[in-house]
């Protein structure tokens, strides 16, 4: 995945954009609505071919997270799919270690929680993410607040941090928020944990409309989007979707490559007929 | 009483004091939340201050305390107890507190707090349960509605507690992801919170969590701090205590305490159970909204704690504690779960009370070091955080196994 990741970041994060937000900027000017599936590294012996799988079914980059014991922000699919990944041996170096070795063609954005980041330091947890190929981070637990520190490590390296925006944000703090997302912002479509939902509600809306006040960065919607038709529902105000949850059940399930080839395709097709 | 500053440690005033808007103690600390629960949190913290700048909101709080809680607590001379270690004992008395614990300070605070945020609804986490039927007492007492997450395992071994919940009308919901004990109650917890923020309050129950949770908590239970320092220098001669000791769970009753004599020269000693000892066997990192000292692997994958008391049975410590320790200004030791069982029998058989497993871990340190690291003739205040009802069928069983061991 060298090629598109070799872009030379601008020091200290500056404004210049990273490899994620220029392939989705590009993307999103080329007329597509962004599709960023989500899976758990390791939760299944076969989860490399299932991230090529999902590329290959039309994944315009891959969020792949890296288990953590105790997930808050997580509802019991995604627990489900840590506490496998973690019993099987999984680790922060693992995942790497299998991200550098991999021929992917889209960003990757790995999801985890601070602790993993805080223990391994923010330097080295920056600079293994850089040399593994990983175009971003999304941690969910770092606030704005606590940020300064691993930003700042991140920018050096390259790597960019995808900030979210929740339908309790106020309007100032989306704003102050979205001045320091890199790659995009990730709208959080209602007040809640990530699992699947049978209606989207219309919290989402609200957030992509802040954030678009604020920012031209891409504003993905994520949290319980879990069908063909509330992306596409979604992607009517948005720039894109995360559908985490509803892939992981599947795999969890025991679809494998195929399954999740197969469920990312219609999500795929669903969005661009639009 | 004069105030101490060893080796450059900062000044008293700047020890239990108010750690700012990021609430941090030193390096520990701060606000390690999700988003979503970012601006309950700044909701929670302007709440707060401006309620304890407030000369209207403390008088009610200690109304409550008073008329309903049973406040003050007394402080208890331990004659036979003094006499057999060799150390004057004086023990804190919150197992006579309204609930049977210092549990009921904190929540009543925080329900009062409650209510003036407009909210209707309470959440809380438990391990013990007292923290559980404090809340649910509270929210009785105020009209709120009150749900609890408890683990399973801690379900089953306070099941007496879980049926006190019950009969307060609140609704107990066993937490079955995790180690099912106090730490995957925290993380339903939050995760219900995040859902449900609109209406409910998370009455977190220790001085932990995300700011301003350690710093309000310790504000709520330095209740006991206060009322233990006049009542000291009333038996003392006017002196503070020698050592002031606690048990350390997630570090309320702790630091409720040492927040009365922190600026004393008193040696301030928090015990943890020797299964669930941050301090002593954890290293820096991020859980359930704080920086702290925790029990974790080299990753960074939290470990699970163990000890027979379901209220010290957590991973981590309350950041303030984690600073506290850092400075020097006080010391963080642990007791065994035989040692406690025993400390619980000689408390008992020499004085009369029966106090929680959790208080009996303080206490089996005093046994322990009477006449070692307590010098002979020592005045020692012991937090006593809890009475022991919770725990009689538990001993018993603990008891009836020893003796076939
Ligand atoms: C009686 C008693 N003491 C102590 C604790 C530990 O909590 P903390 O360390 O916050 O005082 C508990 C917790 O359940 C308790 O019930």
């Amino acid at each position: 995945m060298s090629g598109l990741l070799a872009t030379s970041p601008a020091p200290g994060g500056g404004l210049e954009p990273g490899a994620l937000e220029q392939h989705l900027r590009a993307r999103r000017a080329s007329g597509a609505k962004l599709l960023v599936p989500y899976l758990m590294a390791g939760m299944t012996p076969d989860w490399l071919a299932t991230l090529e799988a999902v590329v290959a079914a039309g994944a315009d980059a891959v969020e792949v997270g890296i288990p953590f014991s105790d997930p808050v922000m997580d509802g019991p699919v995604i627990q489900d799919a840590a506490l496998a990944s973690l019993a099987a041996g999984t680790t922060p170096e693992s995942v790497l270690a299998a991200l550098g070795e991999a021929d992917i063609d889209v960003p990757l954005a790995v999801m985890t929680y601070y602790n993993l980041i805080f223990r391994a330091g923010h330097r080295r947890m920056a600079r293994s993410l850089a040399a593994a190929g990983v175009a971003a981070a999304i941690v969910p637990d770092l606030s704005l607040e606590e940020l300064g520190p691993w930003a700042e490590e991140a920018g050096d390296a390259g790597v960019e941090t995808v900030l979210l925006v929740a339908p309790s944000t106020s309007e100032a703090r989306t704003a102050a928020i979205c001045a320091r997302s890199r790659g995009f912002v990730y709208a959080v479509a209602r007040m809640g944990i990530t699992g699947e939902r049978a209606d989207i509600g219309d919290a989402a809306a609200e957030v992509v409309a802040k954030i678009r006040r604020a920012t031209d960065t891409p504003a993905l919607v994520g949290v319980g989007v879990s069908t063909p038709e509330q992306a596409t529902a979604v992607c009517a105000h948005a720039d894109g979707v995360v559908v985490g949850s509803a892939l992981v059940r599947r795999l969890l399930a025991g679809e494998g490559p195929e399954g999740a080839a197969r469920f990312v395709g219609e999500l795929r097709s669903a969005i661009d007929d639009g | 009483m004069s105030a101490r500053a060893v080796n450059g440690v900062p000044g008293p005033s700047t020890l239990m004091g108010d750690p700012g808007p990021e609430g941090r103690f030193g390096d520990f600390g701060g606000r390690f939340v999700p988003e979503s629960l970012v601006p309950a949190c700044l909701e929670l913290d302007a709440a707060f201050r401006e309620a304890w700048a407030d000369p209207g909101f403390h008088l009610e709080f200690e109304q409550i305390l008073t008329e309903f809680g049973g406040r003050p607590t007394p402080v208890t001379r331990c004659l036979r107890l003094s006499e057999r270690l060799g150390v004057t004992v004086l023990l804190k008395r919150e197992d006579l507190a309204h609930t049977g614990s210092h549990k009921l300070n904190n929540v009543i605070g925080q329900a009062l707090l409650t209510q003036r945020m407009g909210k209707t609804k309470m959440i809380a986490e438990t391990g013990a349960g007292q923290h559980g039927v404090a809340s649910a007492t509270a929210a009785a007492l105020l009209g709120l509605e009150c749900t609890v997450f408890m683990g399973e395992v801690d379900v089953e071994r306070q099941s007496l507690n879980v049926f006190r919940m019950e009969l307060l009308g609140a609704t107990v919901r066993p937490v079955t992801s995790g180690s099912r004990t106090l730490k995957d109650a925290v993380n339903e917890a939050m995760r219900a919170w995040v859902s449900e923020v609109a209406d409910t309050h998370y009455c977190l129950g220790s001085v932990m969590g995300p700011h301003p949770f350690p710093y309000m908590v310790r504000e709520f239970q330095s209740i006991i701090g206060r009322e233990a320092r006049g009542q000291c220098a009333a038996l003392l001669d006017g002196a503070a205590p020698d050592l002031v000791v606690a048990c350390v769970g997630g570090g309320s009753n702790a630091a409720g305490i040492f927040s009365g004599f922190v600026d004393t020269s008193s040696r301030l000693v928090g015990v943890e159970a020797a299964g669930g000892s941050a301090i002593g066997t954890g290293i820096p990192g991020v859980l359930h909204g704080m920086k702290s000292q925790l029990l974790q692997d080299e990753e960074g994958q939290i470990k699970e704690a163990h000890s027979i008391s379901a209220g010290l049975d957590y991973p981590g410590i309350g950041p303030e504690h984690a600073h506290l320790a850092a400075t020097g200004r006080a010391e963080y030791t642990r007791a065994g779960d035989d040692e406690v069982i025993d400390a619980l029998c000689i408390l008992a058989e020499t004085e009369g009370i029966i106090c929680a497993l959790e208080s009996a871990h303080a206490l089996a340190w005093v046994l322990r070091e009477a006449g070692g690291a307590i010098p002979a003739g020592s005045s020692v205040l012991v937090n006593l955080s809890g009475r022991g009802d919770k725990d009689v069928a538990q001993v018993r069983e603990l008891l009836a196994a020893r003796t076939k061991r």
